[in-house]
């Protein structure tokens, strides 16, 4: 079992202060330094991945090939698209709200940003570890509420206007759902730090010992997150029949890229999230009683785990997008206030009762 | 497992954010080098299929937008006290207080319901 604090840690003493002589504060900067880099490029890629991936699956659904001539299987199309973004012409419009124009794309990134760095990646390969962890990152995803709808308020125009309101009412009603599924898994945790959460589901995952409310709880995660992502079958703030782009309309080039970038990273936050809460995260696949799998299982590297696990369940959310078709907003809110909302305050209950009087495995 | 300290977090918290604004920033820097510029008094019109806006952007909008906008501020707030007995009942549970903290919460519970529950019979969750 590969532990990663060790290595972070090697690299701080072993290599920087004793090959280096480093200094504290220097060392320190170098390291700070370096995790930005990694994060960035953890960012970019797994954007980039996300792309291409959801352009395959749609392709399979589709009876299409998808992208396949730039790199081998097409791997390298959305690279050939991020530079076709940066050399589009970034158009200054005439009645925007400069400021506030300017604002909303970094926003939406630093939303995202700060929510995918304390995403845990492995044993020990966690960057933000606060005690209120899944808190904190509730907290943090609820920025990028902010961005959109500045962007669309400040573009100065009808069709992001009403893309940024609907986008508003639908990632606030859908982030209640969250919450709520959120606070039922950490009810059953019992902690709110995110190695904690992990910590408890060594010996098996909480979709399987949190059994029924668990898995409503995560049917009901899933389909908010969903929302909360404006994909799938809830796009109508970017409905492009009836409001050309949504909220983004008025933007060119890489601004607009940069909504695009943050929707696919909270994509991949959404799952990890579900991950962490309902498939243990890093944890290797345990079966109680199977003493030589359970071994064989930890052989597997804990990052393996955790991007294998977001990638299945980002699956799961694509395969929704290019299976229902989209809902209405009064059908929207509908699920949610009168469906979602009662079902999850009534799981709650129900999670509860299940701690209390240990009916869980 | 190491546990950091607050300071670490919050220096990390800095990190991520100066990463994110580093991000756009570095891509827009970029951008701007490479990308072409071209003046033409019409690119600076407001997006309306091609044709050219008539009366304000700032249209009138539902006012449904802002009912939902405050029920969610409502629950989101009752939420936001329920995480501290989320995280405490496993705990008073082995303390034999399980029960005794079902009946609290269950008070808070009941008005937040309630709060549901008038808003559905007010008609406050149709889309009008």
């Amino acid at each position: 079992m590969l532990n990663f604090s060790e290595l972070t840690r090697s690299f701080h003493y072993d290599f920087l202060m004793d090959a280096l002589h480093f200094p504290e504060w220097l060392a320190v900067t170098t390291e700070c330094v370096f995790i930005g880099i990694i994060l960035l490029l953890l960012y970019s890629l797994l954007a980039l991945f996300y792309i291409w991936f959801e352009r395959k699956v749609c392709a399979a659904f589709q009876c299409r090939l998808g992208p396949n001539r730039v790199g081998p299987w097409g791997l390298l199309q959305s690279v050939a698209d991020m530079f076709k973004i940066l050399i589009k012409e970034l158009i200054s419009l005439k009645y925007v709200d400069k400021f506030l124009f300017a604002l909303a794309p970094y926003l939406v990134i630093l939303a995202s940003m700060l929510a995918f760095a304390v995403l845990p990646w492995g044993n020990g390969l966690q960057i933000i570890d606060f005690n209120i962890g899944i808190f904190f990152l509730i907290a943090v995803s609820s920025i990028g509420v902010l961005g959109i709808l500045l962007a669309g308020w400040s573009s100065n125009n009808k069709f992001t206007l009403i893309g940024a309101l609907r986008s508003g009412a639908q990632m606030v009603s859908y982030e209640l759902s969250i919450g709520l599924s959120v606070l039922t898994m950490v009810l059953f945790a019992g902690t709110l730090e995110v190695g904690g959460i992990i910590e408890a589901q060594k010996d098996v995952w909480f979709i399987f010992s949190g059994h029924i409310p668990a898995i409503i709880a995560f049917v009901i995660y899933l389909i908010a997150g969903t929302a909360e992502t404006n994909r799938g079958p809830f796009d109508l703030p970017e409905a492009e029949s009836e409001l050309t782009a949504g909220y983004h309309t008025e933007y060119s080039g890489i601004h607009f890229g940069f909504f695009y970038l943050a929707e696919y990273l909270n994509l991949f936050i959404v799952a990890g999230v579900a991950t962490l809460l309902f498939f243990g995260g890093w944890m290797p696949l345990q079966i109680p009683g199977w003493e030589a799998f359970n071994n064989i299982m930890w052989y597997i590297p804990t990052p393996i785990w955790f991007i294998a696990k977001a990638i299945v369940i980002s699956f799961i959310i694509i395969w929704f997008k290019w299976t229902f078709p989209r809902l209405r907003i009064d059908q929207l809110l509908s699920l949610e206030w009168k469906y979602l909302l009662p079902i999850n305050l009534f799981n709650l209950v129900l999670m509860a009762l299940v701690v209390v009087f240990k009916w869980h495995f | 497992m190491i546990t950091l300290s607050i300071i670490q977090n919050t220096t990390l918290v800095v990190v991520a954010a100066l990463t994110g604004i580093g991000l756009v920033a570095l891509a827009l820097w970029l951008a701007g080098l490479i990308s072409p510029k071209s003046f033409n008094p019409q690119k600076g019109e407001p997006y309306e299929c091609g044709i050219p806006t008539r009366g304000e952007s700032m249209a009138q909008f539902k006012v449904g937008y802002y009912l939902f906008a405050i029920l969610f501020l409502m629950f989101d707030v009752e939420t936001v006290f329920l995480f501290p007995w989320a995280v405490r009942v496993r705990e008073l549970n082995a303390a034999g207080l399980g029960i005794e903290s079902l009946v609290c919460i269950a008070v808070f519970f009941t008005i937040l319901v309630l709060g549901l529950v008038y808003a559905w019979r007010k008609g406050a969750l149709e889309w009008k």
